[in-house]
């Protein structure tokens, strides 16, 4: 193992500073795959996948373009679904359910395990309207003054509150690329979720609004499971205490996250993370 | 010698100038041993062209100019000192003389028409021999001008090609002459109408009752009040025909759209566009023959006292099915235009398919929606045919749709195919009505397009 | 930051399972009402055409006499030396055929039934003498029509009095009806049993073939104009608004124009198919612009380049590149204009084509009438044939639409190329 190319890149400095997350107690895994495939009609995109997803963490995956990391993400909330020549074999679990089960009701799913997009995409309403959407057409707010507190109450954990609190009633589609983002990720914590998806959420934001975001969620970590996909090896060193290096649609490694970039157990992990490809 | 025969002539003139160029230039070409600035078929259009613009454009002038002539001619003959004055026993005879003249009739009815016969004859040869003999000299003149021009170095492509952009620009040109004609034409005679009734009491008057036989130039200006007609309008083509299609339209829309699978969108959307190829007469046929007597024993079923064939209702509901499809192709193009991140947005929160139609996908292609249903309003308060054929003439401000009503379309059609005559008041009403629906179906069309295009934008 | 964990999250409560059902429930409501909104519209259509084709099922059909003619018993001779058909049927008419022929219809029905033949039977028979004179000789037997009061008899309206007369007619084998070729030959009469609707079709094809003349060259060169000529400035959008703009514009308004203008330049050809043809070109060009320009845009610059590049002026690029490969596009909209002139009828209501025409057009500049005018000037007649005859023209006019159309999207899909 070759150990001390590793060690030394600032990649595995900014892990260093995570290892202090990555060893909380933790209860059962909130979601868990085996032996996942997915097939878009005969092409294989995902291999044989084996992943657990806590919530006390943030679990990143990693890996060059095209190597099935969207992919995989949308399995686990079943938005391949709209995709008809998608098809799903294995199982993922979410609290011990499989979700692809038959009983699983995919619109219940949904509302537990929300998606934040690569491209900011608002509805063309409000802000409140944006936030208020989620919770309406799941009949959680029993009035208006419920409606509110909801729709303050993620706005704050986004971090959005007090930027947009005086213009509620302005177009979600008038704020910056990262407040639209902001209030995506607010929109998907409207209905409570337990796990959030994020399919590299930063990678149409500037440096300033990746910060931003990066606080925002280190601070939701624990409430909510977070699994980010990302093409930014650094933000995925910063940002998860997890994490999965995916390389043509097989995993390759995962692992601690300190210990995928400092000491990795594979090869093809090792040159990816030395910038050997990309 | 007639027109088809006398342009038949001038094409043949023309194909003989395009060959005599031709090997002309051809021939000049292997002397310079093929340096010349043109090739020969440039040459050839150049000279058929110079053959065959100028008199055709002489034969169109020479066909107006020749009638006058040949009338004035027989006027001058002695047989015709015993003409009436004017009017439209005059007309007649000189109308049967000349096809007798030019063989069209065998003979003729009025006796005094028989005299002018022979004037007629000698006047159409004598004017048909300038013409052929001008022609053919304008014909050969224009060649012989092209043919002085033909050297090695004479750019005979430029010009042509000059030639074909302007036919190009004067063909475009056509549609704004077109959109001039309307306009000058109509706010023309909307104006002689205007003198006769004043424009307020057209406005905003609510009696309509024509006599095109007694209005003559002095109408009574309250009895042109258009306000039922353009309720009528209103009634049948926005509010019923628009109850009728917008919603079964739009869930059309939605159904193909959303719902659909690919191989039953490709055969269910065709069909449903057969409903706007229909003719409109076929329609107002079917309203007429099925619908309306439907509709009155609808009403008598309902106890209603001598119901109207001639419903509201009947043409209101068959106009809004001929409409289905102009709702549902611009609600299906609109919804298509939304992006698909924001389903998709809509789908990973949790929501359910109709949910997300009717509150993110909806809302957002609603301007295209809009923009759609007005230009379909734009085509039903148009419609002519449907109204003609089962809606009524009698002007009436009801709302009760079981009751008979007439339109802005419906009245033209009955002031203008009449005995009447062009200056009446009764013809210059329907002038201004139709001015009147050409800027109303104007101002719609434009503001729909705008809509569209500035939407368009919004997703690009 | 975990021990704010909440005890059960809103999305797993029971009320929540309990909404989810309501809301599957609405989305299959929702989703049952967007296919029964167009099986309702496809349905009124089926419902039109199908009424359509059983009225006009017997429009199609003829009510007629069996009526034998002896020649021998009273011989009449075919003129060798006449000029045309109608020389040969005034000569026939001479010799007494009219007579004869009650006679012979006497001998075989009765004056009863002799007096429901048609008025107009003799002629018929003299016209098919006059195309073959050795129907003149022996017994012959001809299928003529009936008067229009025992047609009605027969098909069970009209007067009670002549239903009787029928029933014994159609039991004797006398009385049928029979399939009517001679519809789609004949032109506009006032007895429904002599109808015909060559004269309209006539008519429409002439006007037609004037349509197309005028709005195919200017709608496409003003196409090529727009698309590869015509420099960005006021001037050009002025043209394209108005190109827009009076695709839009009501038909009716076209039928003002043409009363206003074409009218005051040819006052004498009121209900001539030139002025009809002029007029719905003027309604047709915007369409076969749009079109044409759509088809244009579709050819990629690619090819644009490569023609230039080798040095061919721009009218080459155009006339030897361009317009071939958009050439199907503009056809195919060119035909479906073309569908929508051939239907309309309110413009040519204006400018006069609504007169009673009885016999054919020979040129553009005669008296014509237009199948959907023909359609519209039937429709006011109230009498059972009529109805049927309205119905069948509108058989005609459809299945004359269906192959325009059908041609049209025939073109477009063996020609629609891939770039």
């Amino acid at each position: 193992m070759v150990m001390s190319e590793a060690t030394d890149s600032p990649l595995a400095s900014q892990a260093q500073k995570s290892l202090e997350h990555e060893n909380i107690e933790t209860g059962e895994p909130k979601m868990r795959a085996r032996d996942v495939d997915v097939y878009y009609g005969q092409k294989k995109a995902i291999d044989g996948v084996n992943i657990d997803v806590f919530t006390e963490f943030v679990t990143a995956f990693i890996g060059p373009s095209g190597c099935g990391k969207s992919t995989f993400l949308r399995a686990l909330n079943r938005m391949n679904d709209t995709i008809p020549s998608a098809r799903v074999t294995g199982t993922i679990e979410l609290d011990g359910e499989d979700i692809y089960a038959s009983g699983m009701d995919v619109v219940q799913l949904r509302a537990r395990v929300g998606m934040v997009f690569q491209k900011p995409n608002p509805f063309p309403k409000s802000i409140y309207e944006n936030i208020a959407y989620g919770p309406k057409i799941h009949g959680l707010a029993e009035n208006k003054a419920d409606l509110d507190v909801m729709v303050e109450k993620s706005l704050r954990r986004a971090g959005l509150w007090e930027e947009v609190k005086d213009r509620l009633d302005d177009s979600g589609t008038a704020l910056s690329g990262g407040q639209q983002q902001r209030l995506c990720i607010a929109r998907a914590i409207a209905v409570d979720p337990e796990v959030i998806l994020m399919d590299e959420p930063c990678s149409a934001l500037d440096p300033i609004a990746t910060a931003k975001i990066e606080e925002l969620i280190d601070e939701l970590r624990g409430r909510y499971g977070i699994v980010i996909v990302t093409h930014s090896m650094q933000q995925a060193a910063r940002v998860s205490q997890r994490t999965a290096f995916f390389h043509l649609g097989h995993l390759v490694e995962y692992g601690h996250t300190s210990d995928i970039f400092t000491n990795p157990a594979e090869k093809r992990t090792q040159d990816y993370i030395t910038g050997r490809y990309g | 010698m007639s027109a088809s025969t006398l342009i038949l002539l001038v094409l043949g003139l023309g194909l003989a100038g395009w060959l005599a160029a031709r090997s002309r230039a051809t021939m000049f070409r292997r002397e310079s041993k093929g340096r010349i600035a043109s090739l020969p078929t440039y040459h050839a259009w150049y000279a058929a062209l110079w053959i065959v613009i100028p008199t055709l454009l002489f034969a169109l002038v020479w066909g107006q100019i020749a009638d006058q002539l040949v009338i004035q001619q027989v006027l001058a003959s002695p047989a015709a000192s015993e003409l009436p004055a004017f009017g439209m026993q005059r007309e007649t005879m000189l109308a049967e003389a000349r096809a007798v003249a030019t063989g069209a009739a065998p003979g003729v009815f009025n006796p005094e028409a028989a005299g002018l016969v022979q004037p007629f004859e000698d006047a159409l040869t004598r004017y048909n021999i300038i013409g052929l003999v001008v022609t053919l000299l304008i014909a050969l003149a224009g060649g012989a001008w092209a043919f002085l021009r033909l050297k090695p170095d004479f750019r005979a492509h430029t010009r042509v090609e000059r030639t074909v952009m302007m036919a190009l620009l004067i063909a475009s040109l056509v549609a704004i002459l077109t959109t001039l004609g309307i306009v000058a034409s109509l706010v023309f005679e909307t104006i002689r109408f205007f003198g006769m009734v004043n424009p307020i009491d057209f406005l905003t008057g609510i009696h309509w009752s024509p006599n095109p036989m007694t209005d003559g130039s002095n109408p009574d200006p309250d009895r042109y009040g258009a306000v039922p007609l353009f309720w009528g309008t209103f009634f049948i083509g926005v509010v019923i025909a628009m109850i009728v299609a917008i919603p079964l339209g739009m869930m059309s829309a939605i159904y193909l759209n959303q719902y659909a699978a690919p191989r039953v969108r490709t055969w269910l959307k065709p069909a449903l566009e057969i409903l706007a190829g229909v003719p409109t007469v076929v329609y107002g046929y079917f309203a007429a023959l099925t619908i309306a007597p439907a509709i009155r024993d609808f009403a008598i079923m309902l106890g209603v006292q001598n119901p109207s064939s001639e419903s509201a209702l009947a043409a209101g509901l068959v106009m809004g099915v001929m409409i289905i499809p102009f709702v549902s192709s611009m609600a299906d193009d609109s919804i298509a235009a939304v992006p698909q991140a924001m389903k998709d947005g809509s789908l990973a929160m949790g929501a359910t398919q109709n949910e997300t139609i009717k509150r993110v996908l909806v809302p957002a292609a609603l301007p295209g929606i809009v923009a759609g249903i007005m230009l379909a309003i734009s085509r039903a308060i148009g419609e002519t045919m449907i109204v003609v054929m089962a809606a009524s003439a009698t002007a009436r401000l009801s709302a009760n749709p079981l009751e008979a009503m007439t339109t802005v379309t419906y009245q033209i059609v009955a002031n203008l195919t009449g005995e009447a005559s062009m200056d009446s008041a009764s013809t210059l009403a329907a002038f201004a009505l139709g001015f009147v629906l050409f800027l109303v179906t104007l101002v719609l069309n434009i503001i729909a397009l705008r809509i569209v295009k500035r939407f368009r934008e919004a997703y690009e | 930051m975990s021990d704010m964990v909440e005890n059960i999250r809103p999305t797993r409560t029971p009320a929540f399972e309990a909404r989810l059902k309501k809301r599957y429930a609405s989305e299959r409501r929702f989703k049952a009402l967007g296919l029964g909104a167009i099986l309702f519209s496809i349905a009124v259509l089926v419902f039109l055409l199908v009424t359509m084709a059983l009225n006009g099922f017997g429009g199609f059909q003829r009510t007629e006499l069996r009526v034998p003619v002896d020649f021998a018993a009273a011989p009449v001779s075919v003129p060798a030396d006449a000029a045309d058909e109608r020389a040969v049927v005034q000569s026939l008419e001479r010799q007494g055929l009219r007579d004869i022929i009650t006679f012979s219809a006497t001998e075989a029905f009765g004056e009863e039934g002799a007096a429901q033949l048609n008025s107009e039977s003799w002629r018929i028979v003299a016209q098919e003498i006059a195309e073959d004179p050795s129907l003149a000789r022996g017994q012959q037997e001809f299928w003529l029509p009936t008067s229009e009061d025992l047609a009605s008899a027969y098909a069970g309206d009209g007067s009670a009095e002549l239903q009787p007369l029928a029933q014994q007619l159609t039991e004797q084998g006398h009385l049928e009806d029979n399939l009517d070729l001679g519809f789609l030959e004949r032109a506009d009469a006032t007895d429904p049993q002599l109808v015909g609707i060559w004269g309209a079709l006539k008519g429409s094809i002439l006007t037609m073939i004037v349509t197309l003349l005028l709005a195919f060259p200017i709608g496409v060169l003003a196409a090529l104009y727009l698309e590869e000529y015509a420099p960005k400035n006021r001037w050009t959008d002025l043209i394209e608004v108005s190109i827009n703009n009076l695709a839009a514009v009501p038909s009716i308004i076209f039928g003002l124009l043409g009363l206003a203008v074409f009218l005051w330049i040819f006052p004498s050809y009121r209900s001539a198919p030139l002025i009809g043809g002029m007029t719905l070109a003027l309604m047709t060009m915007p369409v076969i612009v749009i079109a044409g320009r759509n088809a244009i845009k579709a050819v990629p610059p690619s090819i644009r380049d490569g023609a230039l590049a080798i040095g061919a002026s721009p009218v080459q690029v155009v006339f030897h590149h361009v317009l071939p490969l958009a050439l199907p596009g503009i056809l195919t909209g060119t035909i479906i204009g073309m569908a929508r002139a051939l239907g309309e009828t309110a413009p040519l209501l204006l400018i006069g084509m609504r007169a009673f025409v009885a016999s054919p057009p020979q040129g553009f500049t005669d008296n014509a009438t237009v199948l959907p005018m023909q359609i519209f000037l039937w429709s006011d007649e109230i009498d059972r044939g009529f109805v049927e005859r309205t119905s069948a023209a509108i058989i005609v006019l459809l299945v004359f639409l269906l192959l325009m159309n059908g041609l049209a999207i025939y073109l477009r899909n063996r020609f629609e190329k891939k770039w």
